[in-house]
């Protein structure tokens, strides 16, 4: 417990986090707490193993992945602009988002093709760009555990990856994957909504 | 010379005074009243503190700070219900969906990790420490809380520092003294004695207050009571009103020197850190103590760690393998007037201490209730449900079927394959049925 009164003005850069990801004060302030209280031995940034203490997190299929997309590329410390920005991608979508939108600017991280983009990648382990039918294989081991036989899973994941894979190369691509789940309320599901 | 005669003078007022005020009452278990006239004063102010942060606060910030409520809106239908998509149910690529969601909602805020920190207060109770959300409200406030400072620090801090060292000291000395002599009746009422004062001088260097209720319930010679554990401070609480044999590991240093004085007067059951491993051994000690009559009823905490006190998390089935009866007490501290959770990965023992000792009381209700038994066919595991859920229902805590080890440890792989058993069910178990009907 500080004995500062906390401010937005408090969290570093936090203005031009707030503007990249969308965040009002309040929510990145909720964040912030958060972030503070996870981070243990007041390093500054979190490590896998902070994210691995979480309970609810550790007992979810697919909870190793999950933490996977804070650590992009190898890195192994995520810093609060990290951590927020990939919270950014469960931001609702409002509407006041798309009116006042800027066209010229790059999409917000919390639009539909970002949700899917986040969801992509936890199937996309090597990041080529596509699911493999390994990779798929290796999804789904994560989710059911020991519970399904080998011959079920690998029917479910040939099954899956030839109605969704358009051009015959064997894999689901972004657009592939994106076109499959078109009518999939995806900004809905995967929308985490901070109660201010 | 003269300043040496009237700091010699200042001391031996002091020292009479709290010779007189405190130490003499204790020993014979009466109270003059005096905390009772500071607690009225103390709510007074905190009364007309929060007032005053109210009106010098907008709405909306109020609102903020009811924080036990949950900062996310959470969806907690169940898993069917959360991956239902277009099609029948097999498996699909937006299953991921739930489970991500899930995930950062975990992240976001999980119901463990919030247990081992401080809770949040509504009100601010005008100590710095717990000033998280309130800004500057007014010059008058602040002046306050400056005298506030002022008081805990300079008034109070070094009476109770001084009461917490006679305390102690008494004890070791008191029962060394009393193990002295031959086992006899004597023996135990004076140790019982020399006990209680001491506990209830430490208890007056903390300024506590304590509410027992429902003492006819309270644990009998032969049994086991049971507790919910905030702080070493809950020891204090509950030896004040009756004597207990304590079980736990030897220490080196000042704890040491406590545990061995106090075992000469009457037998507690300490262990060696090699002994704790094994199981058996404990259980058999322990199995050992109850069956003898007229030894001292034994104080476990089950759940193994210091939770923040707005919980009670899973009890270790061991104590509840020993049989006998077992007595839970249910201890709720009232956070508005300092905070009783020792953080461990936070604070050592000494600031932790230093901390009590500059809030302004600790105040707290403690429970006796009626004895519970294990009943036939009920394993050892559901009957520490059992016991939990008593307690919690009593103090007003919430459950949580989580591990208090989590705060070091990781969590178990089982819990895991509960959620991929739910998930396994539904894509193959109606696997079969879809493909009929495509």
């Amino acid at each position: 417990m500080g004995s500062r009164s906390s401010h937005a003005a408090r969290i570093p850069d936090g203005d031009s986090i707030r503007r990249e990801t969308g965040f009002s004060q309040a929510s990145l302030l909720r964040l912030y707490h958060r972030f503070r209280a996870l981070d243990r031995n007041k390093k500054g940034y979190l490590s896998r193993m902070d994210l691995q203490q979480i309970g609810a997190l550790a007992v979810n299929p697919l909870g190793d992945r999950i933490i996977d997309s804070f650590f992009p590329d190898g890195s192994l410390q995520v810093d609060f602009p990290g951590f927020v920005r990939v919270m950014a991608h469960f931001r609702p979508v409002d509407d006041e988002d798309a009116a006042l939108r800027d066209p010229k600017e790059p999409e917000p991280l919390n639009s539909r093709m970002n949700k899917l983009h986040f969801a992509f990648q936890l199937y996309d382990l090597d990041r080529d760009g596509k699911i493999s039918r390994l990779e798929m294989l290796q999804v789904l081991r994560l989710m059911v555990g020991v519970q399904v036989t080998e011959e079920q899973l690998e029917s479910i994941a040939d099954r899956t990856v030839q109605e969704a894979d358009e051009d015959g190369d064997g894999a689901v691509s972004f657009l592939e994957f994106a076109k499959s789940l078109e009518k999939m309320d995806v900004e809905r599901k995967m929308s985490i909504r901070i109660l201010k | 010379m003269e300043g040496a005669e009237l700091a010699g003078k200042i001391l031996s007022t002091w020292l009479t005074l709290v010779l007189g005020l405190i130490l003499l009452p204790s020993a014979f278990g009466v109270s003059l009243g005096i905390s009772e006239i500071y607690m009225k004063i103390l709510v007074k102010i905190l009364e007309w503190a929060t007032i005053r942060i109210e009106k010098g606060v907008p709405k909306e910030s109020v609102l903020k700070n009811s924080a036990p409520v949950g900062i996310i809106q959470r969806d907690e239908s169940p898993m069917e219900k959360g991956l239902s998509g277009l099609r029948g149910r097999d498996f699909e690529l937006s299953d991921v969906f739930y489970f991500s969601k899930k995930g950062l909602e975990a992240i976001v805020e999980d119901e463990v990790t919030q247990r081992f920190s401080s809770e949040e207060l509504v009100s601010w109770n005008l100590l710095t420490r717990t000033n998280v959300n309130f800004h500057y409200i007014s010059l008058r406030l602040t002046m306050v809380w400056g005298l506030g400072v002022i008081v805990r620090y300079c008034v109070l801090l070094p009476l109770r520092v001084t009461l917490a060292f006679i305390g102690i000291t008494l004890l070791v000395m008191g029962t060394t003294l009393v193990g002295q002599l031959p086992d006899s009746s004597l023996k135990n009422w004076l140790s019982e004695l020399v006990h209680l004062t001491c506990c209830r001088i430490c208890v007056r260097a903390l300024s506590g207050t304590i509410h027992y209720h429902n003492k006819q319930y309270r644990p009998q010679r032969g049994g086991i009571c049971v507790a919910n554990h905030t702080s070493p401070i809950d020891v204090l609480i509950l030896t004040t009103d009756g004597c207990y044999a304590m079980v736990g590991q030897v220490h080196g240093g000042l704890m040491g020197i406590i545990q061995r004085a106090m075992v000469k007067a009457c037998p507690h059951v300490w262990f060696e850190r090699s002994e704790m491993k094994d199981r058996h051994l404990v259980t058999k000690r322990l199995k050992e103590h109850i069956a003898d009559r007229k030894k001292l009823p034994i104080l476990i905490f089950p759940e193994g760690t210091c939770i923040n006190n707005t919980s009670v998390m899973m009890f270790k089935k061991g104590s509840f393998e020993i049989g006998g009866t077992i007595h839970p007490v249910a201890i709720k501290y009232n956070p508005q007037f300092g905070d009783a959770f020792w953080n461990s990965s936070k604070y050592n023992m000494v600031s932790y201490l230093l901390r009590i000792m500059t809030s302004w009381a600790i105040v707290c209700d403690v429970w006796y209730m009626p004895p519970m038994t294990r009943e036939e066919g009920e394993d050892a595991v559901q009957f520490a449900n059992r016991v939990r859920s008593a307690i919690a229902v009593q103090g007003g805590l919430t459950e949580l079927p989580w591990d208090g080890g989590l705060k070091r440890a990781k969590v178990k792989d089982t819990f895991r394959e509960e959620q991929q058993k739910n998930y396994s069910k539904m894509i193959v178990g109606n696997g079969s049925l879809n493909s009929e009907s495509d």
